[in-house]
């Protein structure tokens, strides 16, 4: 008894309350304007709906968001060269390949050759950051400019097509499987990020570090080396997410392919209730950050919003949970409140 | 003199310094591989201006709020919206181009307000606030019309297409003809805006009380400067400048689509950070951002010029460029730190 | 000299202030005279920055007023501006200016001369370069500040504090990065500014400076006043006695204990350096270190004794002499490589270098074993489980549980969050920096204790603290230090208060 009142208690203080929160008022905005948003379907033994659809678009936020959460940990900055990297790693990829009716290399070599990209961009990045101090935002500035740059030059300027239609695969379907590839892909990623996180110090040591990372020096640990180890783990996840974008369309653009995504996978890890300041984190949180926005997405689609409409709600959206997290607001109501009683006060006792 | 020079050269005059020297370097080296094509044509030159007024006019509002600490990556939307207005309110609503051109510098001081309080008065992270402004103002360019709106207000595209020749700088064409060098009004907006910014950042109370915010926030508070009313008008100002950069961008394009002016905001950024503006605020200046913007155009005008190199050099050239100041600015920065240390 | 007929400047009386847990200030008077400079000491936590701040209207006082000659009434100020108003002006320790801007803005900015709407530079320019030519000093008043040295800055700020008022001027510890000529030319320049009747509120932590240009001392001593005196009728060490205070309370028995544990042979040798230094920090010093004892640092504050600690320790990498532990010659480049040899450092800081402030009580605890087993070797829930809860039983930490964030728990349970991360690596060589500063009185027998047992136990421990009393009962040896050098050591048998006052001190004057 006294243990379930606890329990209730806790679940209400848990940082994943108000984000959670956030997930169900937009379903349930749903459930009331679009009730079609939760019907799912069997169509030629694949499943469809809405719901289907917000897992599947948001696969590589939630990839993108899972190496940007790690990175505004250590740092306390964002990586806002992840979309242009993303487009360079598919670039890499859909280059090594070819674009013949057979592939240049074996398929997986062409896929690991593009992860392999964007690792060496994050490191770039964590070396930048973590060795030479640059704030995180100039630093990732270089690549963000440069990446789409060096895309195109590999791609000579064009849209690239793959032929091979087994391509087609990471961004749709694998034979047989009724749910879209990128889900697993981003389920994989997310558990194999807990298990590091779980099963080694790393977690807790990005934390310390993101917190106080003088405190962290003098317990031992290299800050330097733990910063760069997530810049380079988020080049990681834009290289996995870059390949997912372009299976999707089985074709590199590198000017469009993941276009303002750095900005979603911010606002994800904001909207999951993480402090863009560092420290504490939550990757469930920013998991759900990145449904969450792309639950909004599909939904006002479904609402006839166009895509290029879309931005104003969302900016709503972010500007209301941020304010509300602010403590220069609350203190402002509290001294306005106080102001009011005050001169209620005194026309009481003029009065 | 040499040692007053000397005393010119050191400090941040120094970063400032090297940008005009490349900048010097890169055009003199286009002047001699592109002796045939006429590179060195003084219409070239002045081109520079002409593609680049607007990214002038926002690299310097970027510039006062890079100095204060802070960042505004709302400005691309805020351009885009801003052409988009003016075409819609021009074309849609027939209003005239004067009333148009008062209300979108109105609604740029507006938007730049709402900004700004939110970064001064309630502290917010800056690149949050804008991020939201740049969904903003983008959303809400597709909303007044998801279609290209093109500009044919006559008052307006007289405006647009009013060839100003120079005085100066003739050169003798292939008939034998004296030919002008010649600008459009939106470089003498750009010259005018950058003139002002200039005499208000050095002269002005307000202007230096920007630079003692991005300094030291705690000390300016101390020395009794008002730190968040300082903010705010900075970012009202950057709204009004970037709405203005708009007007300019529109000068070019005579017309309204939705994905316009796109990413330049980090044009904007790219430019100051070569003109030596720190990202940490502070340090900077608008001279050194229009050398920013002129090295940015040079790059490009240079690739174009040879004619076989793609589009997509001059974004790895301006990165590497980026990457070369911003690793000299930070040894720069530890340089200084280790010698006032001492 | 006649200084009891001078005009009383400021006055403040019975001045009482609590922070949370903690009597900052109780019924403290300050007295300052025209034309004087008043040294205020104490040690840290004393107080002195308190009434500094209580003063400047950076805090607010709870009882007590303030009076200034020449205003009406008490005064109260809510803000440095309101304080500058009243004609209170403050230097302070690291310097409140804008380093961007040129040496004539710094002085004038927010209340520059103006022609046409903007800035007059010119006579801007030339009213600053007067003000500092009246302070001796010429220089180019149109370049940026931070091309000077910081002696310079301090001027400027000083320049710029006495044109915005000249009624008081409160210079908090503007000596501490100067090198000796800089600090003549500042002393000069107080004494010009003495000559013009400004009363000068001078804190610092260097004795010799006191002596040499101070007029009057008010001590302070755990939030209260210990009292004001003539310089020439209190000599070096009764201001050291004065300072660090001598106030025997129960804890007789502890130091009993020390001297048993002191009387124990001690064998083998833990840590040795020779001529050890790190420059700009600590000058290089010897120091032999065995098991089972409990060797005390001793100075001032910034006498170089936090910088020896962090020396050893590596927190600071030395970049001079030999460190041997257990008799191998050993290379340390950061923290961890003196944690795998056993080492363990409580930093003076604890706010800023020890908790972690977000993590939760038992993360903070186990943190440096994990740091030390590495990242592949995590605790498993269960067993950070057991040693959170082992450690908060045996150090009784106050806290709600164990998933409680750091920072929610009081000062002296945070303490002791620190201790258990450390005890929880079972170091043989334990630095304890100020340990017991800014707790209460029972927490800090508690760590004395400790420190006593684990001696015992064979663990060497390192004892840093600016209460002598604290030193004398805990310590079985103490190095002294002065001016960032080690100057002495004194062994069991010469430990005394009087012979430690006067080491620190630097002799009977």
């Amino acid at each position: 008894m006294n243990k379930a009142e606890t329990s209730f208690k806790k679940l209400m203080s848990h940082r994943l309350f108000w984000p959670l929160v956030c997930l169900v008022v937009v379903l349930l905005f749903n459930l009331i304007k679009t009730p079609a948003f939760f019907k799912i379907t069997i169509n030629n033994g694949v499943l469809y709906g809405y719901l289907i659809d917000v897992l599947n678009r948001s696969s590589e936020l939630i990839i993108l968001a899972v190496g940007m959460t790690l990175v505004v940990a250590s740092s306390g900055g964002t990586d806002i060269s992840v979309g242009a990297v993303s487009a360079l790693a598919g670039a890499v990829c859909v280059f090594s390949l070819g674009t013949g009716a057979a592939y240049n290399m074996p398929y997986g070599l062409g896929l690991l050759l593009g992860v392999f990209a964007g690792v060496v961009c994050g490191a770039w990045n964590g070396f930048l950051v973590a060795k030479m101090k640059i704030q995180p935002m100039v630093a990732t500035l270089i690549l963000f400019t440069a990446g789409r740059g060096i895309a195109q030059l590999i791609t000579g300027g064009n849209i690239l097509y793959v032929k091979v239609d087994s391509f087609k695969r990471l961004g749709a379907f694998l034979p047989g499987v009724p749910l879209p590839t990128p889900i697993f892909v981003a389920a994989a990623v997310v558990i194999i990020t807990l298990l590091i996180l779980r099963k080694t110090a790393l977690g807790l040591y990005i934390q310390t570090v993101g917190i106080n990372s003088k405190a962290g020096k003098l317990v031992g640990l290299n800050a330097t080396l733990i910063q760069f180890l997530t810049y380079a783990f988020c080049g990681l996840c834009a290289g996995i997410a870059g390949l997912i974008i372009t299976s999707r369309i089985y074709s590199i653009d590198a000017n469009n392919a993941g276009l303002n995504i750095e900005l979603d996978a911010i606002l994800a890890v904001a909207l999951g209730g993480n402090s863009l300041g560092g420290g504490k984190f939550s990757i469930a949180g920013s998991i759900i950050g990145a449904i969450t926005i792309q639950a909004l997405t599909t939904s006002l689609y479904a609402m006839k919003v166009t895509a290029d409409q879309l931005p104003v709600y969302k900016a709503i959206v972010v500007i209301i949970i941020v304010a509300l997290q602010s403590p220069e607001l609350k203190r402002m109501f509290k001294a306005l409140k106080l102001k009011i009683n005050k001169t209620s006060e005194g026309e009481k006792v003029t009065a | 003199m040499i040692s007053k020079l000397k005393s010119k050269l050191e400090g941040n005059n120094f970063l400032l310094v090297i940008t005009i020297l490349l900048f010097i370097a890169l055009y003199v080296a286009g002047m001699i591989v592109f002796s045939d094509k006429n590179f060195a044509k003084p219409q070239v030159f002045f081109n520079l201006f002409v593609n680049n007024a607007g990214l002038i006019i926002a690299a310097a509002g970027m510039t006062m709020v890079l100095i204060t600490g802070g960042i505004d990556i709302s400005i691309g939307s805020v351009i885009g919206m801003t052409c988009m207005l003016l075409a819609w309110m021009m074309e849609k609503q027939s209003m005239s181009a004067g009333l148009s051109i008062v209300i979108v510098l109105i609604v740029g001081c507006v938007f730049g307000l709402v900004q700004g309080f939110f970064v001064a008065y309630l502290k917010i992270q800056p690149f949050i606030v804008t991020l939201a402004g740049m969904f903003f103002a983008r959303g809400m360019t597709a909303i007044i019309s998801s279609d290209m709106i093109s500009i044919t207000n006559q008052s307006f595209l007289a405006i647009a297409n009013a060839k100003l020749y120079l005085p100066f700088l003739g050169t003798v064409n292939k008939k034998g003809v004296m030919v002008y060098p010649y600008v459009y009004p939106s470089v003498i907006i750009a010259i005018v805006v950058l003139v002002i910014v200039f005499i208000v950042m050095k002269y002005t109370a307000f202007g230096r009380s920007i630079y003692a915010v991005g300094g030291n926030e705690q000390s300016a508070l101390l020395m009794g400067l008002n730190v968040r009313r300082t903010k705010l008008k900075v970012y009202i100002l950057n709204g009004f400048l970037a709405a203005l950069a708009g007007f300019a961008f529109c000068l070019n394009s005579c017309g309204g689509f939705v994905e316009q002016a796109r990413g330049f905001e980090m044009d904007a950024i790219a430019s100051a950070v070569i003109g030596g503006t720190l990202l940490t605020g502070g340090v900077g200046n608008v001279i050194g951002s229009l050398f920013g913007v002129l090295i940015k155009g040079t790059i490009e005008s240079l690739i174009t010029f040879q004619g076989t190199l793609s589009s997509w050099w001059t974004k790895i050239a301006i990165a590497a460029l980026l990457c070369f100041f911003i690793i000299l600015q930070s040894l720069f920065t530890a340089f200084k730190n280790k010698k006032i240390k001492k | 000299m006649n200084i009891k007929e001078k005009k009383e400047v400021l006055t403040m009386r019975n001045i009482s202030k609590n922070f949370p847990g903690v009597k900052a200030l109780a019924d403290v008077d300050f007295t300052l005279r025209e034309g004087e400079i008043h040294a205020l000491m104490g040690e840290n936590g004393a107080g002195k920055s308190t009434l500094i701040k209580v003063l400047t209207g950076v805090e607010e006082f709870e009882t007590g007023e303030i009076r200034l000659a020449g205003t009406e009434g008490v005064i109260i100020n809510k803000s440095p501006q309101e304080a500058q108003e009243n004609g209170i002006s403050t230097v302070y320790q690291e310097v409140n200016l804008c380093p961007n801007l040129t040496v004539a803005e710094n002085i004038f900015i927010g209340r520059a001369p103006r022609k046409c709407g903007g800035i007059d530079w010119g006579t801007m320019n030339g009213r600053a370069k007067e003000m500092l030519k009246a302070l001796n000093i010429e220089l180019d008043v149109t370049k940026a500040l931070e091309n000077y040295s910081v002696a310079i800055q301090q001027m400027v700020a000083i320049a710029r504090a006495i044109d915005i008022s000249a009624k008081v001027l409160i210079l908090d510890e503007p000596t501490a990065s100067l090198d000796e000529q800089e600090v003549k030319k500042l002393f000069n320049v107080m004494n010009q500014l003495k000559a013009k009747g400004i009363g000068i509120i001078f804190v610092t932590h260097f004795l010799e400076q006191v002596y040499e240009v101070c007029d009057r001392i008010t001590v302070l001593r755990n939030g209260a006043l210990v009292g004001e005196y003539k310089v020439e009728e209190l000599p070096r060490v009764q201001l050291v006695a004065k300072m660090m205070g001598k106030d025997f309370d129960d804890l007789a028995s502890i130091k009993k204990l020390a001297e048993e544990s002191a009387k124990k042979e001690h064998k083998e040798v833990f840590i040795e350096a020779q001529a050890l230094g790190c420059h700009g920090k600590i000058n290089p010093f010897d120091l032999t270190i065995r098991k089972g004892e409990v060797i005390g640092l001793s100075g001032l504050l910034g006498s170089g004794r936090s910088e020896l600690a962090r020396t050893l320790y590596a927190a600071d990498k030395a970049d001079q002499g030999k460190l041997k532990i257990k008799g191998v010659n050993s290379h340390m480049a950061a923290p961890i490589d003196a944690m795998k040899r056993g080492m363990a450092f409580c930093p003076e800081n604890r706010k800023d270098e020890g908790i972690i402030a977000d993590l939760s009580v038992r993360e903070n605890i186990i943190i440096a074993l994990q740091a030390k087993r590495g990242l592949f070797k995590l605790l498993s829930d269960k067993e950070q489980e057991k040693f959170a809860d082992e450690y908060i039983k045996v150090l009784q930490i106050k806290t709600a549980s164990q998933d409680t964030p750091i920072k929610q728990l009081s000062g002296g349970n945070q303490q002791k969050v620190i201790l258990a991360r450390w005890l929880l690596t079972h170091p043989e060589f334990l630095i304890l920096d100020e340990p017991t500063r800014g707790i209460d009185v029972g927490t800090k027998t508690e760590i004395q204790k400790l420190v006593v047992k684990l001696a015992e136990e064979g663990m060497s421990v390192m004892f840093i603290s600016s209460e002598i009393e604290e030193m004398l009962r805990t310590c079985s040896r103490m190095a002294i230090l002065r001016d960032g050098s080690k100057v002495g050591e004194l062994d069991e048998h010469e430990l005394s208060q009087e012979n430690v006052m006067k080491a620190i001190a630097g002799g009977d004057r």
